[in-house]
């Protein structure tokens, strides 16, 4: 009897272990049959369709690396795009951060009327959408449109927005500094996971406010910032409905930017493999900023469990 | 037995106080001279929305501008809404669509997201960081060959390239919900496995009433993302009947806007309207979802 049970106890126990992975893999098995199907294997079509000249409708022909050079060296609208969308992304993530930031140190405070007022600042970032694209197109309206109205009131002739070639896309990053308050909450957030007791020695030790915001607030929000800036990043390179929306990448192509390219390539033009190309040069710009910035990141950003 | 005390004592009865006091107003004032304007700042596009949407043809394009409307026509809703396009029928097709994908997100993510929050089992972490790797990846790099696949598969013009992939997951909610999860104490669901209890007992028992606010967020942000989703139904859907809001509304100031910005303000708005509105009743649960995640949209 004793023989049965101690043979039996661990049997029970390695099938408790695997009742356990069974359970994983039953639980995770929707997503996992998502990823394949609609993630990874995409993933790898993609791949492949970048090497070949597919237009969704001709047979397709291996084409190797012919797409990467036609796009570096024989298609001017691809550098336009890039330049653009770097330019617009530069704009709205210093804007956004910056500006969210502000607003943070801000309403951080235990003051009446904060709460109203972070809402309010909220509301604009979950206003998104086509709703709030067109919004914006009547807010530009070069005659009356409300923007060159609070310009005219402090006496500046405002431009034709939307319809100017140098003023399209500036707009376009106005528009998106509307929405920081996704942002905002976020590093209201981090401020005030600051822990009291560093202010306190802060003051003992007579610090200006000037000195306990760089030394303090900004050292111990640094983590919560690195991830705004990161997730800014991506998403501004991403910046597609406003552009189909608002200026369709014009006047010209003033705005026109790479996801629109390749919308355009992909779905106007059906050049599929064209626009996988694009598509995975995209990718690969991403990457290497978030690399860049995770690089960059370890000069500036403090983590606590990690200092010496 | 060491005495408790060992702050000093608050500075209630001493005579730098006042200045204090004076200090602390001059500091409320600079907060306040430069949170108010930022705020009104923001709200105003709003206001002026409502304000546009109340006008007659030839208010709107008084310069400056008014801000209060008379007559207030409270009919251009009603008008912008029935008599151009049939919104009544894009409307029911929009909430049919994020109903359905924030039922299917919840159940697939939250069934993930306690899979890695709490069950072992090998080859964990690198099905973990599939997810993680995934929410990074722009989604351009997959609409093209999905565009593909559904197309090979006749979903063309129909619902099923929207509704299907929401029942397998999004990397961002299996996240959101997997951390969040992860904060629950581990006893309590111990305790419940001894006593027997499966892991679906013990996710749907235990885990998920204790996960509102987690839920809540996946809720809100799932009804954002879905009713404001713009380039599926752009690329997939063609007849009218099928369409959705954020498709027809674009179609709308395609065909009229430029004639009818009262129109088109009302309409627009009358689309905003439900995201303000979910976002109102989810609020509480939502803002500490967030704070207690770290997550943003």
């Amino acid at each position: 009897m004793g023989l049965t049970a101690a043979s039996t106890r661990p049997r029970k126990r390695l099938s408790l272990r695997q009742r356990e992975e069974l359970d994983f893999y039953l639980f995770i098995g929707l997503w996992l049959v998502g990823f394949l199907l609609f993630t990874g294997g995409p993933i790898l079509a993609s791949l492949l369709f970048s090497f070949t000249n597919w237009t969704g409708l001709t047979t397709q022909e291996w084409v190797g690396l012919e797409n990467f050079r036609k796009l570096l060296f024989d298609d001017p609208l691809f550098w336009v795009a890039t330049r653009n969308t770097f330019f617009y992304s530069l704009g709205s993530v210093l804007l956004g951060t910056l500006g969210a930031l502000a607003v943070a140190l801000l309403l951080n405070q235990k003051l009446p009327g904060t709460t109203l007022m972070r809402v309010l600042y909220y509301i604009p970032s979950i206003a998104s959408g086509v709703a709030v694209s067109i919004l914006w197109i009547w807010m530009f309206n070069p005659q009356v449109g409300l923007v060159n109205y609070l310009l005219s009131l402090a006496g500046i002739p405002g431009p034709l927005w939307l319809g100017s070639q140098q003023w399209a896309l500036p707009a376009l990053i106005l528009k998106s500094t509307w929405a920081i308050g996704a942002n905002m909450i976020v590093l209201l957030a981090g401020l005030q996971a600051v822990p009291a007791s560093l202010y306190e020695a802060a003051k003992i030790d007579g610090a200006h406010p000037w000195d306990e915001f760089f030394n303090v607030t900004l050292p111990m929000l640094s983590p919560v910032l690195f991830y705004v800036l990161v997730i800014s990043t991506i998403s501004s390179f991403q910046i597609l409905t406003d552009v189909l929306v608002m200026t369709q990448g014009g006047p010209g192509t003033a705005t026109l930017v790479f996801v629109y390219y390749i919308y355009q390539n992909a779905f106007q033009y059906l050049k599929m493999g064209y626009a996988s190309a694009l598509a995975w040069i995209l990718f690969a710009i991403i990457l290497a900023l978030t690399l860049l910035q995770l690089w960059g990141s370890k000069k500036w950003v403090y983590y606590e469990d990690q200092a010496a | 037995m060491a005495p408790p005390l060992t702050r000093p004592p608050l500075p209630h009865t001493q005579p730098w106080h006042q200045k204090r006091s004076v200090r602390k107003g001059a500091h409320a004032a600079l907060v306040y001279a430069l949170a108010v304007p930022g705020a009104i700042l923001f709200t105003i596009p709003l206001l002026w929305m409502l304000s546009t949407a109340l006008k007659e043809p030839k208010q709107i394009f008084l310069f400056p501008p008014e801000w209060i409307p008379d007559p207030l026509l409270w009919g251009n809703f009603v008008a912008g809404w029935n008599d151009f396009l049939p919104f009544n029928t894009f409307l029911a097709n929009s909430l049919i669509i994020t109903v359905s994908n924030i039922v299917g997100n919840l159940i697939s993510c939250s069934l993930a997201a306690f899979a890695f929050a709490r069950l072992r089992a090998r080859g964990k972490n690198l099905l973990f960081l599939l997810v993680l790797g995934t929410m990074l990846l722009p989604q351009e790099v997959t609409v093209i060959p999905q565009y593909v696949l559904f197309t090979r598969l006749g979903w063309n013009d129909s619902w099923l390239p929207l509704m299907v992939p929401p029942w397998f997951g999004w990397p961002f909610f299996i996240f959101l919900l997997r951390q969040f999860f992860m904060g629950i104490p581990r006893e309590l669901d111990e305790a419940a496995r001894l006593d027997g209890a499966s892991s679906g007992r013990i996710l749907w028992n235990l885990i998920l009433p204790l996960s509102k606010p987690a839920l809540a967020t996946v809720v809100i942000f799932g009804f954002i993302g879905n009713w404001n989703n713009f380039l599926y139904p752009l690329i997939y859907i063609r007849s009218m009947d099928k369409q959705v809001l954020a498709v027809a509304l674009n179609m709308f100031r395609g065909a009229y806007g430029n004639a009818n910005y009262q129109y088109m303000m009302a309409v627009s708005l009358l689309v905003l309207l439900p995201v303000l509105v979910v976002f109102f009743l989810g609020q509480r649960l939502f803002v500490r979802g967030i704070a207690l995640t770290g997550i943003k949209g």
